[in-house]
C-alpha cells in the first residue's frame, strides 16, 4: 500500500461486500476490540468498541446516519469524529480505514496516536 | 503576555464548581484554575442524591462534570485530598497531603456536614450520616444485610433517606421530635395529608420523641427515647441538619458566626478571600438549598472576573421532596400570621391542598400538596413581589390563561435567575441558548442547557421562555409530546400517516413525514419499526438495524457485552429432561451465572455472543422473548392440581395463555400471571394483566406493575370459562397493541386510557370480537427467532460473528 508511512499498521479484517450495512460488527486484533460500520452511504467507519461512560459494546448500537447510540445508556456518538454529542461528553479513539480490491483494511495506530 | 491570575477554590461541590463554570465563560483565559475537593468524585449533584439511593439514577448520572471537563478547561483538579490550612500572609494554601499553592483569589466552597446529634453510642457501627455518596453507597450496602432502619428526623431529607430505605426493601421507622413532618416546609395541614401518604407507602412514625441514647454493644441494635420507650434499629441515619464547615477559616482568622461572613458580593473578611454556599452566612442567614448557591455563584463570578454585577440580596427559597408518588412544594413564608391573608383550595377526595399567603396584596408564600404544578409560576409571584390587586383571587391558583390573567411573565425575570434549580441554568443561559442555536422545543433545550433534565418541575417555565424568545416563531404544535427529537409528530399522528399513505419501511415513514434527521435516532426507529409491524402485520417485513439490540439479539446484553439466554418454560413448568438439557449445555458453554428470574425462567447469564446460536441450536427449546418489548411470562402458582386451597387449574391455563401469545410484540414488555385463587399467590394483581380464579369464574385485572412505579391492577372483567379468558385476553392485549404509545407500559396506559374506558371496550362484543380478528392476524405470523438464527448462516455471520483480526 504506496501512501502508507512505516508507522502505520494495516490490518486486513473483513470484506467489503460482507460487512452488513446499518449495523455494527466487532473486530478483535490481539489486546484491542474495536467496532466497524458499514453505513447507508456506503462509508466505513471504525471506533474502539467501548463506550466512555460505563464501556458500553458500540458495535451493538443503533446505527442512525454516522451516529451510533450506546445499547447501555444511549450515549449519541459520532462515529467520524469519537466525539461523544451533547448533553454528554467524552470521546472514542477512531482508527482508519482502507479499502482495496474488495478487502477492508484498519489502521491500528489510533488516529489521536497519529497526530500527537 | 501577562502572568494569569491564579484563581484557587476548596470544595469541589456544586457552590464552587458553579462559579468555576461562570468564571469560565465571563472571562476564560484570566485565571489558572486549581480546585481542591475532599470526595474522591468529580464534582456531582447532590440533590439528586435521593433518586440514587431510591434507585432511579446511578452515581454516574448524577456527576455534573466529568474528569474530561476539568481537563478541556484546564483547571488542575486535586480529589481526595482536603485543605487544611490558609496563610492569608503568604496568600497559599496547604493540603493534608502536603501541597502547598499560592493564590491571588481564594474561593471557600467547603459546603457542610450533616449534623450529627451528640448521643450517647452516636460512634457505634451502624450510624451514619445522609450527605454524601458514601453515605448512599453505605447505605445501599448495609440493606443487603439488615432489614430494620431508623432515621432521625422528620424533615426533607430524612423523609428522602426513609423513602430510599423502602425501595432497599427495609422496614423504616422515622423518629422526630416535633409532632408533624416537615414543619419547617409544611403548614398542618400538608404535614399531616403528607404523613398519611407516606405511611400508605409503608414509612413508621415516631413523632414527638426525644431519642437518649444509641443502644446496641459495637454495632447499634436500637433507640431509647426520654419517654423510656424504645426501638430496634440495624441501621441509624441521622438526618438533623448541617452545620457550615467553618474550621478552615476560624483558623485563618477570617471572621466567622454560624457560617464564614460574606458581605453582598460574597466578599469574606480578608481581601481576596470568598465564601459560597452552605459555608457562607449572608445578612445572617445560611443556606442548606440549591438555588441560592446558583444565585451566590453568579455573583461572585462576576466579582472575581471584574464584571459589573448587581448586590446578592438573599434568596427566596423553595423546597420540593423528591419522592416518587409525592407532590410536595413549599416556598416563602407559609404560616398564617398577623396581617396575613390566604386562599386555599382543600380537596380531600383527589388528595390536594393548595395555600397561598398574601401580605399587603403581595404573595409572600405557597404550599402545594398533592399538585404542584403551579409552583414554579408562584415562586416568581413572591420572588418578583407581584401586586396581585385586580387579580381574580381563585384563580392565583389555577394556570394562567385559563380564569384571568393570574401569571406572571418570565419576561420580568432578570438573567440570572435561575429557572432549572436541580442543574443550576438560568433564564439568560436558556434564552441565548434558543437564539443563539434556533431551538425550537423543550426537549431541544433540554438536550442543549440540561434544564429539566433532572426532576423536570421547571418545564413550564422552559415551555414559557420559548413562547416569550422566539414571540411570533413560537410554534404551539413543536410542544406537544412528539415521538423524539426528529420529528414534531405524535404517536397517533404517525399511526394514522401509515395507514393512510400505506408506507411500509421505516425509511419511507421518515422521507415521507419529514424526518429532521434522515435515518433518525434511537429513539423513533423501534418506535417506527414496532407500528409498521402492529399496523400491517402480514406485509411488514421486520427492520432489525431498528431494533435495540436485545430483540436484534434475541438475547439480553449486561453490562460487560455479554448476553443472558432464558429458554421458553410455559407457564412455568418444566420437567426433568429439559432440565438435564438446559444444565448439560450451561456447562458446556461455562455459563458463569444460573438463576431462576422474577417470572419463574431459568435466566443462564453471562455467555459470548460467539456461543449464542450453538447454545440455542443445543437447547433445541424455543426463545423465551426475556429480552423483548412483547409477551414476557405468564407465571403460575400450583393451582387445584396440588394446592389445597386452589379452585382451579392456574398452571394449564397459564400454560394455554402463554402458549397463545408467545413472541407477540407490544408496545412495552407484557408479563401476566394466573392465580389458581385469590391468595393469589402468583403475584396477578401487579401484572400487565391478571388472572386470579374465584369459585366459578376468573377475574382479570389490569394495569398491575411490580417495577419502579408500583401499580396495582384494576378489576376489568370477570368471565366464566377459560374460553372467555383467552378471549378477554386477546381483546385486551390487541387494544394495548393499537392504542399503546411505543415504549409505554400497560400501567401507564390503562392511567392514560381510564379503567373505565378499558372496561367498556372489553365488554363490547362487537369491539371484542374486531380485536380478536386482528390479533389472529398478528399471531398467525411469528416464528421462533432461535429457531430462524440457527438456520440462516447469514444471520449468524451479520449478527453474531465476531472478526478475529491477524
Amino acid at each position: 500500500m504506496n501512501n502508507l508511512n512505516g508507522e502505520r499498521s494495516w490490518v486486513e479484517v473483513a470484506m467489503y461486500d460482507e460487512l452488513p450495512v446499518n449495523s455494527g460488527k466487532t473486530v478483535r486484533f490481539k489486546d484491542k476490540e474495536l467496532a466497524i460500520f458499514r453505513l447507508t452511504s456506503g462509508k466505513i467507519l471504525v471506533i474502539e468498541n467501548r463506550c466512555p461512560h460505563k464501556d458500553g459494546v458500540l458495535a451493538e448500537g443503533i446505527v442512525s446516519g454516522e451516529y451510533v447510540f450506546c445499547p447501555l445508556h444511549d450515549r449519541k456518538i459520532d462515529l467520524s469524529s469519537g466525539l461523544v454529542q451533547n448533553p454528554d461528553t467524552g470521546c472514542v479513539k477512531t482508527f482508519d480505514v482502507s479499502i482495496e480490491n474488495g478487502k477492508v483494511y484498519i489502521d491500528l495506530l489510533e488516529k489521536s496516536e497519529i497526530a500527537s | 503576555m501577562t502572568q494569569k491570575e491564579k484563581l484557587v477554590v476548596i470544595g469541589n461541590g456544586m457552590a464552587g464548581v458553579n462559579t468555576v463554570e461562570h468564571i469560565l465563560k465571563l472571562a476564560p483565559n484570566q485565571f489558572d484554575i486549581t480546585i481542591f475537593g475532599s470526595e474522591p468524585h468529580p464534582n456531582y449533584n447532590r440533590i439528586l442524591l435521593s433518586y440514587v439511593l431510591a434507585g432511579d439514577s446511578k452515581v454516574d448520572d448524577i456527576v455534573i462534570n466529568s474528569y474530561e471537563w476539568y481537563k478541556e478547561h484546564g483547571i488542575s483538579l486535586y480529589t481526595g485530598e482536603t485543605i487544611t490550612k490558609i496563610n492569608t500572609e503568604s496568600k497559599t494554601v496547604t493540603s493534608d497531603k502536603g501541597t502547598t499553592i499560592s493564590y491571588d483569589k481564594l474561593i471557600i466552597s467547603t459546603g457542610s456536614n450533616a449534623f450529627m446529634l451528640p448521643l450517647p453510642g452516636a460512634d457505634k457501627e451502624g450510624v451514619i450520616a445522609y450527605r454524601t455518596i458514601q453515605d448512599c453507597e453505605y447505605m445501599m450496602e448495609a440493606a443487603k444485610n439488615y432489614k430494620k432502619a431508623v432515621v432521625i428526623g422528620g424533615g426533607l431529607l430524612g423523609l428522602e433517606a426513609a423513602r430510599g430505605f423502602l425501595n432497599l426493601g427495609m422496614k423504616v421507622d422515622v423518629v422526630h421530635i416535633c409532632d408533624s413532618i416537615m414543619e419547617r416546609q409544611l403548614d398542618r395541614t400538608a404535614s399531616k395529608m403528607l404523613q398519611d401518604k407516606l405511611e400508605s407507602q409503608g414509612m413508621n412514625f415516631l413523632l414527638n420523641k426525644q431519642t437518649e441514647k444509641i443502644l446496641g454493644k459495637d454495632r447499634v441494635k436500637g433507640l431509647k427515647f426520654s419517654d423510656g420507650s424504645k426501638v430496634d434499629a440495624d441501621l441509624v441515619v441521622m438526618a438533623v441538619g448541617i452545620t457550615p464547615n467553618v474550621q478552615l477559616a476560624v483558623d485563618a482568622g477570617i471572621e466567622v458566626k454560624r457560617g464564614i461572613v460574606v458581605n453582598d458580593f460574597l466578599e469574606t473578611s480578608i481581601k481576596d478571600i470568598f465564601a459560597v454556599g452552605e459555608c457562607a452566612e449572608h445578612r445572617g442567614i445560611g443556606y442548606g438549598l440549591v438555588a441560592p448557591l446558583f444565585e451566590q455563584g453568579a455573583v461572585l463570578a462576576k466579582n472575581i472576573a471584574g464584571v459589573d454585577t448587581n448586590p446578592y440580596e438573599g434568596s427566596v427559597v423553595y423546597t420540593k421532596l423528591k419522592v416518587s408518588g409525592v407532590d410536595v412544594f413549599s416556598g416563602g413564608q407559609f404560616i398564617d400570621g398577623e396581617n396575613t391573608k390566604s386562599i386555599k383550595i382543600e380537596d380531600e377526595f383527589s388528595g390536594i391542598y393548595k395555600k397561598v399567603l398574601i401580605r399587603e396584596n403581595k404573595i409572600i408564600g405557597a404550599v402545594l400538596f398533592g399538585d404542584t404544578s403551579d409552583g414554579s409560576r408562584l415562586m416568581q409571584m413572591i420572588r418578583n413581589e407581584t401586586d396581585i390587586t385586580g387579580f381574580e383571587k381563585a384563580a392565583i391558583l389555577q394556570e394562567p390563561g385559563e380564569n384571568g390573567n393570574a401569571g406572571s411573565s418570565v419576561a420580568d425575570m432578570s438573567d440570572e435567575e435561575i429557572i432549572c434549580g436541580c442543574n443550576g441554568v438560568s433564564k439568560g443561559e436558556i434564552c441565548s441558548a434558543i437564539k443563539e442555536q434556533g431551538l425550537t422545543s423543550v426537549e431541544e433545550v433540554k438536550n442543549c442547557t440540561t434544564a429539566s433534565r433532572s426532576c423536570g418541575g421547571c418545564k413550564p417555565l422552559v415551555n414559557d421562555l420559548l413562547e416569550y424568545t422566539l414571540g411570533d416563531e413560537f410554534d404551539k404544535s413543536a410542544q406537544k409530546e412528539t415521538m423524539c427529537e426528529c420529528i414534531d409528530l405524535e404517536k397517533d399522528e404517525i399511526v394514522t400517516q401509515i395507514k393512510e399513505k400505506g408506507l411500509s419501511h421505516v425509511r419511507e415513514v421518515m422521507s415521507v413525514l419529514g424526518w429532521k434527521n434522515d435515518e433518525g435516532c434511537s429513539k423513533c426507529r423501534p418506535a417506527i419499526n414496532y407500528y409498521l409491524g402492529m399496523v400491517n402485520p402480514e406485509q411488514y417485513k421486520d427492520d432489525s438495524t431498528s431494533r435495540f439490540v436485545n430483540e436484534r439479539m434475541h438475547a439480553n446484553i449486561q453490562k460487560d457485552g455479554t448476553y443472558s439466554v432464558v429458554p421458553r418454560m410455559y407457564g412455568g413448568v418444566t420437567n426433568p429432561a429439559d432440565l438435564k438439557k438446559i444444565a448439560t449445555v450451561a456447562e458446556k458453554y461455562n455459563v458463569p451465572k444460573v438463576k431462576i428470574t422474577g417470572g419463574q425462567r431459568i435466566d443462564l447469564l453471562g455467555v459470548k455472543k460467539e456461543d449464542l446460536t450453538n447454545m440455542w441450536e443445543e437447547l433445541d427449546m424455543p426463545s423465551g422473548y426475556a429480552y423483548g418489548k412483547a409477551v414476557r411470562t405468564v407465571k403460575t402458582c400450583v393451582g387445584e392440581e396440588f394446592c389445597r386451597f386452589g379452585t382451579a387449574d392456574s398452571m394449564g391455563m397459564g400454560i394455554q395463555i402463554e402458549k397463545r401469545f408467545e413472541r407477540l410484540n407490544t408496545p412495552a414488555k407484557v408479563k401476566m400471571a394466573v392465580s389458581g385463587c385469590p391468595r393469589n399467590c402468583a403475584e396477578s394483581g401487579i401484572k400487565d394483566l391478571g388472572v386470579v380464579a374465584i369459585d366459578g369464574g376468573w377475574e382479570l385485572y389490569a394495569g398491575g406493575n411490580g417495577g419502579v412505579k408500583l401499580r396495582k391492577g384494576d378489576l376489568v372483567s370477570t368471565v366464566k370459562t377459560e374460553a372467555e379468558v383467552i378471549e378477554y385476553t386477546e381483546a385486551y392485549l390487541q387494544y394495548y397493541r393499537e392504542t399503546g404509545v411505543y415504549g409505554e407500559r400497560t400501567s401507564e396506559w390503562v392511567e392514560r386510557l381510564g379503567v373505565q374506558h378499558i372496561q367498556d371496550v372489553l365488554a363490547d362484543e362487537t369491539k371484542r370480537k374486531e380485536l380478536c380478528g386482528r390479533m389472529d392476524t398478528a399471531l398467525s405470523v411469528l416464528k421462533d427467532p432461535w429457531k430462524e438464527a440457527v438456520k440462516s448462516e447469514k444471520i449468524q455471520k451479520d449478527l453474531y460473528e465476531v472478526i478475529e483480526a491477524k
